[in-house]
């Protein structure tokens, strides 16, 4: 397990969760360095482009990589526009792009996020292109240079689960790049089960921010990524998925 | 006419007197608030004709508790179940309705809410609105800011903390230009990351300009939905075309404006259908323009200035808290803004139901924010009385910024002062 690295763009990380940007506050950011053990944490550029007293950069301790999201953009236009900007304000090479075009739903539009991952990749960013998970996205994803994808597991804040399980899974098959989860993940069952399933990381925000004990939920986050990346290290036994298994096998009467 | 509205002051001319009260008793000297004047641009929309057709039909007598309890269970709100929600059989089911609706605000914005102020710069206005301080024949001191008095404004705004500010005008075009406003929007540019407009509505180029001086997001109040109490609450002057003023959202939107935020004035007509209609005018145009950040504000009636007998009628707190939640089970993504015409425990309460947007260290006077910021009397800040303009409406909570940032982090709540990128 010590060897088990997550390597995004060259380079390495021991945690396998990512601290969303969403909801944000000051504890949930001390919250998820000292208790959920993560060492990425993405922030809203638009959000750290304030003057605020408490700016968040002062309160993210020098070990964890930033990742500044693109959230605010409309077009891929928009997102390298905001990329840049992280940049030149001193967020480093990591970029998550972000792209909206419904305020409803904030479903990310993947055509854009092509062609911004594209640019910006070109442009030595280490993209992670946050994604709706479809195959033939995902595959230009890759083609366009992007660091690893991270498909969404159901609206986001919605704390529904894993509702595009099957999809996601298609993704972790048949994609070399490490699929980190985004949006969506309520549990920390949820993002056991994603891992599971072989998932790189686990990004979540509402989840935390929503609990009681923010404190609490941020160690058991950590312990259950953790748990399903064990089980997915060691393999899984056989989940029977109808009925059950007959001990005399039903072909035993065929001789040779 | 409710006439709780009327007042006639004495430093009205003959003429001007003879003049108001023709527009008051008699319709027939009015004009017809639903033809477009000259200059104002017809816009292709189909979007008033819904949200009046709902409001029209809607009958919110005809709701029972079966209804309500069904509604609440509906994890999708439809716009029948919105309906219902808003009807007087829901009341009794108003703490569930504020459990469902904190459950929706946390899922979408989760702890936070975000402060801004309000800054007039103008109180001239060439409407009569009965009900408003700025009115044309309501005697108060007027007055416009020049460029030099506006960027004082925001320095000392700027100064407080404050990142968001929402630019007011009376509405008067010969005295509030366009030129005048976009003027406004560039100084404030160099003062906040982020700028809002309330004036007189405009015509998509119009908007277009405003948005490349820095404007990014349009407020316009359509005061009631209902047209014919409109048309008798609005006696002159270019804001008594209704339609124009319907489709202002939309010709912002269209001008690009990232986004735009709504109301009704709650107590200047039937409240229920008032909030129907502004909800339903949310939702109709974000269907139609998907990428567009939308909000409503929840305003009652207010006392101004010569005039303290208004007051919201049967909107009273519980009424108002019922309309907001209701607004957050059907539009979980929009944000709710309550301003200080709320009161202080209302507003601590309600930011911790539904509410995402408070005003702080509000002054809807013109050129009085030293002395308010900084609890001079006004005569020490300023040499000459008159340098300041009249209110245009009595507020109710005028809490600082800082006051306002610590009381919501007491609640345990994350004030924002910014989340917005200029593109």
């Amino acid at each position: 397990m010590n060897n088990d690295k997550l390597i995004i763009g060259g380079h390495e990380f021991n945690s396998r969760f990512i601290l969303g940007s969403g909801k944000y506050s000051l504890n949930l950011i001390s919250a998820a360095v000292r208790d959920a053990g993560a060492e990425i944490i993405t922030l809203a550029l638009r959000r750290a482009n304030t003057k605020e007293q408490e700016n968040i950069l002062d309160y993210i301790p020098k070990h964890v990589t930033l990742l500044p999201n693109t959230s605010g953009a409309r077009t891929a236009d928009e997102a390298v526009r905001i990329a840049r900007l992280a940049r030149e304000i001193g967020c480093g090479d990591f970029v998550k792009i972000e792209i909206m075009r419904d305020t409803k739903y904030l479903l990310p539009d993947n055509s854009e996020t092509i062609k911004a991952t594209d640019i910006l990749a070109k442009e030595g960013f280490v993209v992670l292109p946050y994604m709706y998970p479809d195959l033939y996205a995902a595959r230009d994803l890759v083609n366009a240079g992007a660091a690893a994808v991270m498909p969404l597991a159901a609206p986001i804040g919605s704390n529904k689960g894993l509702a595009t399980k099957e999809f996601i899974q298609i993704l972790v098959d048949e994609i070399d790049l490490p699929v980190i989860v985004d949006a969506g993940i309520g549990r920390p069952s949820q993002a056991c089960e994603a891992m599971e399933m072989g998932v790189a990381a686990i990004m979540a925000n509402t989840a935390l921010a929503t609990a009681g004990d923010l404190t609490m939920m941020a160690s058991a986050f950590k312990d259950a990524i953790e748990a399903g990346r064990k089980a997915y290290l060691s393999g899984l036994g056989r989940v029977l998925s109808r009925g059950a298994s007959a001990s005399d096998p039903l072909t035993g009467f065929l001789r040779n | 006419m409710d006439n709780r509205f009327l007042v006639d002051d004495k430093h009205l001319s003959p003429a001007a007197l003879q003049k108001k009260h023709r527009l008051e008793n008699d319709p027939a000297s009015r004009t017809d608030h639903m033809q477009y004047m000259q200059g104002m641009e017809q816009i292709e929309s189909d979007i008033m004709d819904k949200v009046l057709s709902e409001m029209n039909g809607y009958d919110y007598s005809s709701y029972t508790a079966a209804d309500v309890k069904a509604a609440l269970e509906h994890e999708t709100c439809t716009v029948e179940d919105f309906k219902v929600l808003l009807s007087p059989a829901a009341e009794p089911f108003l703490e569930q309705m504020a459990e469902r609706a904190r459950y929706e605000t946390s899922k979408h914005f989760g702890n936070t809410v975000y402060m801004f102020t309000p800054l007039y710069i103008a109180n001239y206005c060439e409407n009569y609105c009965v009900y408003c301080g700025f009115n044309c024949y309501n005697n108060i001191s007027r007055m416009k800011l020049n460029m030099e008095q506006i960027e004082h404004e925001m320095k000392i705004i700027s100064a407080s903390g404050m990142e968001e500010i929402l630019i007011l005008t009376g509405e008067s075009r010969s005295q509030s230009s366009l030129e005048y406003i976009g003027e406004a929007c560039k100084l404030a540019g160099k003062y906040f990351r982020m700028v809002g407009l309330e004036i007189y509505p405009v015509n998509v180029d119009e908007y277009r300009y405003l948005h490349e001086c820095g404007a990014d997001y349009v407020t316009v109040f359509q005061e009631t939905y209902d047209s014919d109490r409109y048309a008798d609450l609005h006696l002159l002057g270019h804001k008594r075309v209704f339609p124009y003023r319907f489709d202002a959202q939309e010709r912002a939107l269209m001008g690009g404006m990232r986004g735009v935020a709504f109301s009704a004035l709650l107590g200047l007509s039937d409240f229920r259908k008032d909030a129907l209609a502004s909800a339903l005018h949310v939702y109709y145009l974000q269907r139609k323009y998907p990428h567009a950040e939308m909000s409503l504000s929840c305003p009652r009636l207010r006392p101004i200035i010569n005039n303290d007998k208004i007051n919201p009628l049967d909107v009273h707190e519980t009424q108002l808290c019922q309309i907001i939640c209701a607004y957050r089970i059907f539009l979980p993504y929009v944000g709710i803004t309550v301003s200080s015409r709320e009161s202080e425990s209302f507003r601590n309460g309600i930011v911790k139901i539904a509410a995402t947007k408070v005003s702080a260290g509000v002054s809807t006077g013109i050129g009085d924010h030293e002395s308010k910021y900084n609890k001079k009397e006004a005569n020490d800040a300023i040499s000459d009385e008159s340098e300041t303009g009249d209110e245009q409406f009595e507020i109710s909570d005028s809490r600082s910024l800082d006051d306002m940032y610590k009381d919501i982090a007491a609640e345990g709540l994350q004030p924002v002062l910014n989340d917005y990128i200029y593109m």
